[in-house]
């Protein structure tokens, strides 16, 4: 089939070029007490020649999972790639699994976090510099992978301390940039307010799942009365339907269950990751800001250099002026350098906010549809459970 | 909500509805319409204004008039609580700075709707009560009863007069030793020792399903408010998909709804049916004591020769009050009976249907909507 358009083309290569499979799985307990952590299995599958095969698997406990972002941060934010952030620890959550709690919110903890995790991956090795970044090489393939340390600050909120730092350093800039392209000025604008209503979203989420899972006791509660009632009443066809009435209650309550579940991990926890990707997303464009104070400052300190020089001129010190013309061209290098930088990281930033915009899209839509397909089996089997009892309530006499 | 009496207002000698009523702050007025072919009534048809307090006065005389000892009194209607609305409307007033003003406008029209869906509900409750009178044969015939639906001054006058009257204290008596003189009684009655057992054991277990069932339905609900204050705000993030969330959430508001009415109010109102079946019982069991007591009395007198025809008087005439009420209380329980199962029948019919009705519209809109969203978002 020949391609019939340049994107068409770009497209394909893409397809060709993301072919890496990351799965999170297996989450282990390892240890006992308070030291006791959670390993999981984190299995790679692809075509490409980089890796050692084309399917191979390690283990890894989530600070290993820190500590690649550390590592990716450093390194790639300064040139403006948008790096995915890990998900959040939580102190409460992982001392409940460490001290051997088997109860069910227990279980949805680890489950949160290992699909957590896999996302995660999965968004780091879909981004074409990361995946050739060899920190990343190494996570997916070394067996044994030395224990990151500088992971106290990587809590959430540690992350967003981190962001908001840089912005703060950014606000406090005395020159304010005087922006050729309002393509920047726009876009950071709409990414805050974006971010400011996925939280919005996000805590209504948060509120319909407590209230679904409300609703589940409630219901459960109620159809065991009703199977009492049932019990105590005297007409039999209607003591019988009264306990069918009874059991339907109890498959409605299973099916608020699954609901709730849903809502949570299809929508609430998409919401989660984009509010956090949002934080990224602002702060590669105060890398940028930086990268341009940068250059600014630099400027500043060559225009100085050169009056100094002028300075020199009139004073008769022949090697203090050697000097001073050495410094200036020194700060000249340094000047057309920062530029350079400051211009690439601007194209980076673009690029990586289109690359961004479209991986979201396509995102939000598979969970969407997910959600929706999800809902539809929850519909059909009600309309299943409903049409069962139909019979015994006509049955009355 | 019919549907929790079956077979109400059929006689065309005495039709009763309450086509209106209105809502001034706290205070319902409903408008009492009554058509009629009896020459008791001084007109074919005719409207009063009548409160909730009415309906009162008239349900405690007929609790309180002897005549009526071996029938079961239809329950008093609920008094009309707005409450949840109410609580409601207030928080949104508070909230109205924050929301964009279609947020406003939407939230107050839901709100609206369910102040609406709560004043129906009390109409009816309160329709129910008197067209179980009407549908009565002694109870329709009531002389009170008539002046309820007739009297064109207010009522409130004649409220005041009655409950100096009785000063409330029979309806005090009933409530306290209630369960004690049911259970302690030494029945000799078959039929009435089975009711008597069934009737307690089924009143605590459906008081507390009513219980039960109210906080479910609560819940219900309120998931349903959540599911719209998050559909207000996807229409930001969504766009046409908001439409579906908007959709779903009215379809399960209305399931939330229809449960309440066929099953939540169904068992709230067979509670007090239930109760009133009781109290029932506990005239018997009264008039059985009695009865029982004027026997002793007869025994004394005999013994002491004094006061014999007397007592002889006096324990026939308990006698003859406690067969009556034995021969009335059985005819009623039996109708009691048929009644209830019947209303069951019907009320759990609806449910499933209208459940399964429900299920059917959401999953095709739902279906629908997830075949287009293949091309919606992109």
């Amino acid at each position: 089939m020949q391609p019939t358009s340049l994107e068409q083309l770009e497209e394909e290569e893409a397809k060709d070029s993301f072919d890496v499979d990351v799965a999170v799985t297996n989450p282990e307990k390892v240890g006992d007490g308070m030291n006791a952590y959670m390993a999981y299995k984190v299995s790679t599958r692809s075509s490409l020649p980089m890796f050692r095969s084309k399917t191979f698997s390690v283990r890894r406990r989530f600070s290993d999972f820190l500590g690649l972002y550390e590592k990716l941060s450093v390194k790639q934010s300064l040139h403006g790639c948008i790096v995915p952030p890990p998900p959040e620890k939580s102190v409460v959550g992982m001392t409940k699994v460490k001290v051997g709690m088997d109860d069910p919110s227990s279980v949805e903890f680890v489950e949160r976090r290992r699909a957590a995790l896999e996302r995660y991956i999965q968004r780091v090795v879909s981004h074409p510099s990361l995946l050739q970044d060899p920190d990343v090489r190494e996570f997916l393939e070394r067996d044994d992978l030395p224990r990151a340390v500088n992971t106290q600050a990587l809590s959430g909120a540690g992350f967003l301390k981190m962001i908001n730092k840089a912005s703060d350093a950014v606000n406090k800039m005395t020159i304010k940039m005087n922006e050729s392209d309002t393509w920047f000025e726009d876009k950071f604008q709409e990414v805050e307010n974006e971010e400011q209503q996925l939280r919005k979203l996000h805590a209504l989420v948060d509120s319909l799942v407590n209230h679904r899972k409300e609703l589940c006791g409630n219901t459960a509660v109620f159809a065991k009365s009703m199977a009492m009632l049932g019990n105590s009443e005297d007409n039999t066809a209607l003591s019988r339907a009264l306990s069918q009435l009874a059991e339907v209650e109890d498959k409605m309550e299973q099916l608020h269950q699954e609901q709730a579940a849903s809502d949570f991990f299809i929508f609430a926890e998409l919401l989660a990751d984009y509010i956090r990707l949002l934080g990224a997303v602002r702060g590669c464009f105060d890398q940028r800001m930086r990268a341009w104070q940068r250059w600014q400052e630099a400027q500043s300190t060559l225009q100085k250099k050169r009056e100094a020089e002028a300075k020199l001129l009139w004073a008769n010190k022949p090697e203090k002026l050697q000097q001073a013309k050495e410094e200036i061209t020194e700060w000249e290098a340094r000047v057309t350098q920062y530029e350079r930088d400051f211009d690439r990281i601007g194209m980076t930033v673009r690029k990586e906010v289109l690359r961004f915009e479209k991986e979201k899209a396509k995102d939000f839509k598979s969970q969407i549809i997910k959600y929706l397909e999800a809902m539809l089996q929850s519909q059909q089997r009600l309309i299943k459970f409903w049409e069962a009892f139909l019979p015994e309530a006509k049955a009355i006499a | 909500m019919r549907s929790v009496s079956v077979d109400l207002n059929n006689d065309a000698s005495l039709l009763i509805d309450i086509p209106d009523a209105l809502c001034e702050r706290d205070k319902v007025k409903f408008t009492v319409h009554t058509k009629t072919t009896l020459s008791t009534f001084q007109k074919p048809e005719f409207s009063v204004p009548r409160q909730h307090e009415d309906f009162i006065w008239l349900h405690d005389t007929l609790v309180e008039t002897e005549d009526y000892a071996g029938l079961i009194i239809p329950p008093a209607p609920p008094k009309p609580d707005f409450e949840s609305p109410r609580e409601k409307m207030h928080k949104l007033g508070e909230g109205e700075a924050t929301m964009t003003k279609e947020e406003y406008a939407k939230m107050k029209q839901e709100l609206e709707a369910e102040y609406l869906a709560v004043f129906k509900k009390t109409v009816q409750v309160h329709e129910i009560f008197l067209q179980r009178l009407s549908s009565h044969p002694m109870l329709s015939k009531d002389r009170n009863f008539q002046i309820f639906l007739e009297y064109d001054q207010d009522l409130s006058v004649r409220r005041k007069n009655a409950k100096e009257m009785f000063g409330g204290f029979f309806k005090n008596m009933v409530k306290s030793a209630d369960e004690v003189l049911i259970s302690g009684i030494k029945e000799v009655d078959d039929f009435f020792e089975q009711e008597k057992t069934f009737l307690l054991d089924y009143y605590s277990k459906i008081k507390d399903s009513t219980a039960k069932a109210e906080k479910m339905t609560r819940s219900h609900k309120s998931t349903t408010w959540n599911f719209f204050y998050l559909f207000i705000f996807l229409t930001l993030k969504l766009g046409k998909l908001s439409d579906l969330f908007e959709k779903l959430r009215k379809v399960e508001g209305r399931v939330a709804s229809d449960q309440e009415l066929k099953l939540t109010e169904l068992l709230r109102y067979y509670m007090r049916d239930i109760q009133a079946a009781k109290d029932l019982l506990y005239r018997r069991a009264r008039a059985l004591a009695d009865y029982e007591n004027s026997n002793k009395a007869l025994d004394k007198a005999r013994l002491k020769s004094k006061d014999i025809p007397q007592a002889e008087e006096h324990q026939q005439q308990c006698l003859h009050k406690f067969d009556k009420l034995s021969e009335s209380g059985k005819r009623e329980l039996t109708g009691f009976k048929g009644r209830r199962v019947v209303a069951f029948r019907k009320n759990l019919i609806e449910m499933a249907e209208l459940e399964i009705k429900h299920a059917k519209v959401s999953n095709i809109m739902t279906g629908s909507h997830a075949e287009r969203t293949h091309t919606l978002l992109d």
